[in-house]
């Protein structure tokens, strides 16, 4: 477990934007009656989107909103290590996964990259504008080593190449997610070796099936 | 050839994405073909089929997908409707293939949603996918809502089976991707897991008959029923069937994700699709096979290993999600387990103490063997610790946690023995104490 507790310096009051409450009814709205509990971490989810993080005043918002006890929404919001409890870098929020496949590969070398730009993890840098923290496997492991900046997955990361995503972000830009060695997505380097065969797309799949194999013959009508 | 599978036996014939994955083309592709003749044929047949074709769950524990959705109750009572919910919450370390199936065939996914939830006659899924995968969450919605726009699905659609599919996401945690912690934060609440019984198929979410499946497992589905049980059941061995999608990862020259028959060897798989051992064959020091909860095995066991339930679980590892780590010779097993053992302290849910408290031990203690400060007794003080904690939890993540650490020393503890015993060797022969708390 991690030992995840609530900002010392907490904001006086928050309230919902109308585009957070827009979507947070959708979300309710997937549920049945009587259940609108279930929305809880997507709402958590759209507060942070609203505010950078997820302060005391916003848990106890979200649970007047889903008629839920606060400590219930405390209790998610502190289990739930994708919600941070102190403001993160108003640009990039860096996450570099650090699980053994990514280690495997160079996550250490990432990490000491986000170390000398933005400063200590778990910190924000000096002008707050970014922050880092080493996270558990983030489910991309054969475009090790990745992070996940923001929203987004940058993968096949090296030193230079994050250096370089750090510094777009910082002078403005929205560096491109993916990978950063030229694949693709996840076929091995160099190119595909499969899925090479014209005749998958040519919509020969398409064609109508007169009778699904082992399909009992019709009754006589 | 490259592998053994041929393309025209693939069933995700996305899986890169070099094509689209909206609607139209995943239906030239085979997507939504003669999905309405497989419901016409009932519920029945439906789960014969897949119960034909040998497919186990995708997801790790490789329980027969036909047998569980055959566990759901065959009359619906109104006042509790069934359920079927997807785990995409795919968080164990090494696997990274059902992204590929939200992001890229999604129609596929969804197709099967639909077939799966009519076979246990469901009106509702949920999907519910993990919260760092958002350029994944926002595909499948797009890709749910064509389905809805040309009345694939939703009520009143042109298959007459009206149901509704939700995504749902969480928020970082590797336990939810237990089925009833994941029930539990379907709820809305900390992803605790349940003891079982009672099963999801009598009381899951919101107490009512639930499946949890596997995205991959309802992927696949559709292209089952429009090809035929025995085409699947014709791949790999008997008890070991169809195709799987595996992700190579870890020291190769090229990390991968591809789809192979199952039983392919492993090594054959390794070297036809990620090119092989950085450094060659020789160079390989272990591979764990299934995801980081199995146990890891020598280079001398991957030589002759299958790529299947049964040929890894008589080496006393498994097949999991076939998730291939490899490590080569360049690799420190210690500090490589001693971080998977940190993986599962930081994903402990804190629920059962044995595994609240053991992995924080178990993590300690192999980070001071990495660190060199451990001593030879510390070896059986961890195994120990790992079989206090292996079985004497509520869900198997306390299990997940003993076994690579297992693995390690039965394979490689003369090679640990022989490095705790070096660096002591190089310490002066009068130090002051340094005791080490457990805490």
């Amino acid at each position: 477990m991690s030992v995840r507790r609530l900002a010392k310096d907490q904001p006086a009051s928050f309230a919902f934007s109308e585009a957070t409450m827009d979507a947070a009814k959708v979300w309710i709205a997937k549920y049945p009656q009587g259940r609108q509990q279930s929305a809880v971490i997507p709402i958590l989810w759209l507060v942070q989107k609203q505010e950078g993080w997820v302060s005391e005043p916003a848990i106890r918002a979200v649970g007047e909103l889903l008629g839920m006890a606060t400590i219930r929404v405390l209790e998610v919001a502190t289990f739930y290590t994708m919600f941070q409890l102190e403001p993160v870098g108003s640009v990039a929020l860096i996450q570099v996964c650090g699980t053994t496949p990514c280690m495997l590969r160079g996550s250490k070398d990432l990490m000491a990259v986000c170390e000398a730009k933005i400063g200590p993890k778990n910190h924000r840098s000096a002008d707050g504008r970014f922050s880092w923290e080493e996270v558990e496997c983030l489910g991309a492991c054969v475009n090790a080593p990745m992070a996940q900046i923001n929203d987004y997955y940058y993968e096949d990361l090296t030193p230079e190449t994050l250096t370089q995503i750090i510094e777009e972000f910082a002078s403005g830009g929205a560096p491109k997610p993916g990978s950063y060695a030229g694949r693709h997505t996840s076929e091995p380097a160099g190119g595909a070796l499969t899925l090479t065969d014209p005749a998958l797309y040519d919509g020969s799949a398409a064609k109508p099936i007169t009778k699904l194999p082992n399909a009992p013959e019709p009754a006589a009508s | 050839m490259t592998g053994i599978l041929e393309d025209k036996d693939r069933i995700f014939t996305n899986l890169y994405g070099f094509q689209d994955w909206r609607l139209e083309a995943a239906k030239q592709r085979g997507a939504w073909n003669a999905t309405a003749d497989m419901l016409s044929m009932g519920p029945a047949w439906l789960i014969d089929q897949i119960k034909n074709s040998g497919l186990r769950g995708r997801g790790g524990a490789g329980f027969g997908t036909g047998l569980k959705w055959s566990f759901m109750p065959k009359v619906v009572n109104p006042a509790r409707p069934h359920y079927l919910v997807v785990n995409a919450d795919e968080s164990e370390p090494g696997t990274c293939k059902d992204r590929e199936i939200m992001r890229h065939d999604p129609h596929l996914f969804v197709e099967g949603c639909l077939i799966a939830s009519f076979a246990m006659q469901a009106n509702v899924c949920y999907i519910y996918v993990r919260g760092e995968y958002v350029r994944e969450r926002e595909i499948l919605q797009q890709a749910i809502d064509e389905a809805y726009a040309a009345k694939l699905i939703g009520k009143g659609n042109i298959h007459g089976w009206d149901f509704d599919c939700y995504v749902h996401h969480g928020a970082g945690a590797y336990i939810c991707g237990e089925e009833t912690a994941l029930l539990e934060s379907l709820e809305g609440k900390k992803g605790q897991p349940r003891l079982k019984p009672p099963f999801p198929a009598g009381a899951g979410v919101y107490g009512c008959p639930t499946t949890v499946n596997n995205v991959e497992s309802i992927a696949v589905v559709g292209t089952i029923l429009r090809r035929g049980a025995e085409w699947f059941a014709g791949f790999g061995r008997p008890n070991n069937t169809g195709t799987k999608l595996m992700c190579i990862s870890g020291h190769v020259e090229r990390p991968c994700n591809v789809e192979e028959v199952m039983s392919i060897p492993l090594r054959q798989l390794i070297e036809d699709h990620a090119g092989g051992v950085r450094g060659g064959w020789g160079n390989l020091k272990a591979i764990i096979p299934g995801g980081s909860s199995v146990r890891m095995i020598p280079a001398a066991e991957a030589e002759t290993a299958l790529m299947d339930f049964d040929s890894l679980s008589a080496l006393k590892s498994g097949l999991g999600t076939a998730a291939v780590i490899v490590m080569d010779n360049s690799t420190d097993l210690v500090r490589a387990i001693a971080r998977i053992a940190y993986f599962y302290k930081h994903e402990s849910c804190g629920q059962c103490t044995p595994c609240r408290e053991g992995t924080g031990w178990m993590w300690r203690v192999l980070e001071r063997m990495a660190n060199g400060e451990a001593e030879p007794e510390d070896i059986d003080t961890l195994l120990d610790v790992a079989s206090q904690v292996e079985g004497h939890t509520i869900c198997a993540l306390g299990d997940a946690a003993a076994w690579p650490i297992q693995g390690l020393f039965r394979h490689f503890r003369p090679e640990i023995e022989a490095r705790i015993l070096s660096y002591r060797s190089r310490r002066p022969h009068v130090q002051g104490a340094t005791l080490v708390a457990a805490e």
